[in-house]
């Protein structure tokens, strides 16, 4: 029933949503290819400005793997991420994403490719990514944008909002697609 | 933060080569490694350029109208003390709905002028109010619909169908959420002012 349901979602949300966009946006006489064009220029620009994370991340994060040192990693943590069930690739990711949105992502990729997109690991890092927020980054800019420097329980709050997330993408991808 | 934690990847990683004897592997990861940055860059920009022109569709559709008409019983639950109707709410209804439809670059603007709105009917001055941390409880956790980004990833790594995560990523942000309005409810006691 709930694998039905996310199933169901996974194929009906983009195809309905790019029909209500174009609809909404035909009833509302907005240009729409000119619309289209203005926001699908950034494409390439968004990509690109990606690459110097992406390397310096890929970089740190192979010879991490290369050298041994997640196997280390992966050993010391054994007894307490079998009782998680979470698998140690995704550790750093875990790590990473609420400091940082772009080195997330270039873990994530680093995930997909050595694991396999369609792998129970490289769905449960894309669910981890997808459900949880640059905490850190966040707190930064709202904060700051209205000088407001005391955040009181912002961060242990955002914090433990991405745990929440982790736990969750693991445990509903091993149901979903275990 | 991030860098600390850069050089510590790097770092114990030589390290760990050191002591295990294994040294030659080294310097031809961090060749190949860079190359894997730049073609990972590289297959984002088809899926990135369509999406984000469909996003902006989604932004002169209406759409978001339409989700702030479904969240305003939600929203006046969550914020019970942010007036009805006023300047703040809207921009926090903005602010989530873009949020939930994954349009990240309209999200931020309406949230800066949400956490302005709240400024001027917070009682603390540079103290965060409890308005705020709930509106940062929403933001930190994340409630997207559409993971773009992740998705072209999936993409350019060659998944079958590259949204196939969209269910599980719409059920763990519920999960991610729920955990974040209740730790801030918890905590917000605790924390003094």
């Amino acid at each position: 029933m709930l694998s039905r349901a996310i199933d169901f979602l996974a194929i009906w949300l983009i195809p309905v949503l790019i029909v209500a966009a174009i609809i909404g946006s035909l009833w509302r006489r907005v240009n729409l290819f000119d619309r289209f064009i203005e926001g699908a220029k950034e494409g390439f620009n968004i990509s690109v400005r990606l690459i110097p994370y992406l390397v310096a991340m890929l970089v740190a994060i192979t010879l991490f793997q290369e050298s041994g040192a997640m196997e280390i990693l992966a050993y010391s943590l054994a007894p307490l991420l079998e009782w998680l069930k979470v698998p140690v690739e995704v550790l750093p990711l875990a790590v990473m994403r609420p400091l940082s949105g772009s080195a997330s992502l270039a873990l994530a990729a680093d995930i997909l490719e050595r694991q396999g997109a369609d792998s129970l690991i490289g769905r449960i890092a894309s669910t981890m990514i997808g459900s949880t927020e640059t905490t850190l980054y966040i707190l930064t800019v709202y904060f700051g944008a209205v000088g407001v420097y005391r955040s009181r329980h912002a961060l242990p709050t955002g914090l433990l909002a991405d745990l929440g997330g982790f736990i969750a993408a693991v445990v509903v991808c091993r149901v979903v697609f275990g | 933060m991030i860098g600390y934690l850069w050089a510590a990847l790097i770092c114990l990683s030589i390290l760990t080569a050191a002591i295990r004897g294994d040294m030659a592997v080294i310097t031809p990861a961090i060749f190949t490694a860079a190359e894997r940055g730049v073609k990972v860059a590289f297959g984002l920009i088809g899926t990135m350029t369509f999406w984000l022109g469909i996003m902006k569709l989604i932004e002169s559709s209406g759409i978001i109208k339409l989700l702030n008409w479904a969240l305003r019983p939600l929203a006046r639950l969550i914020f019970p003390r942010v007036p009805e109707g006023g300047p703040a709410m809207n921009a926090i209804l903005m602010n989530l709905s873009a949020n939930i439809l994954g349009l990240g670059n309209a999200a931020t603007p309406f949230g800066i002028k949400a956490m302005e709105e709240m400024q001027k009917i917070n009682p603390y001055g540079t103290t965060a109010s409890d308005e705020m941390c709930t509106f940062l409880a929403l933001n930190t956790s994340s409630i997207t619909l559409i993971p773009t980004t992740v998705m072209a990833l999936r993409a350019a790594a060659g998944a079958a169908n590259p949204a196939d995560i969209l269910g599980s990523t719409i059920l763990a942000t519920f999960c991610s959420t729920a955990v974040a309005l209740t730790a801030d409810r918890l905590l917000r006691k605790k924390v003094k002012i």
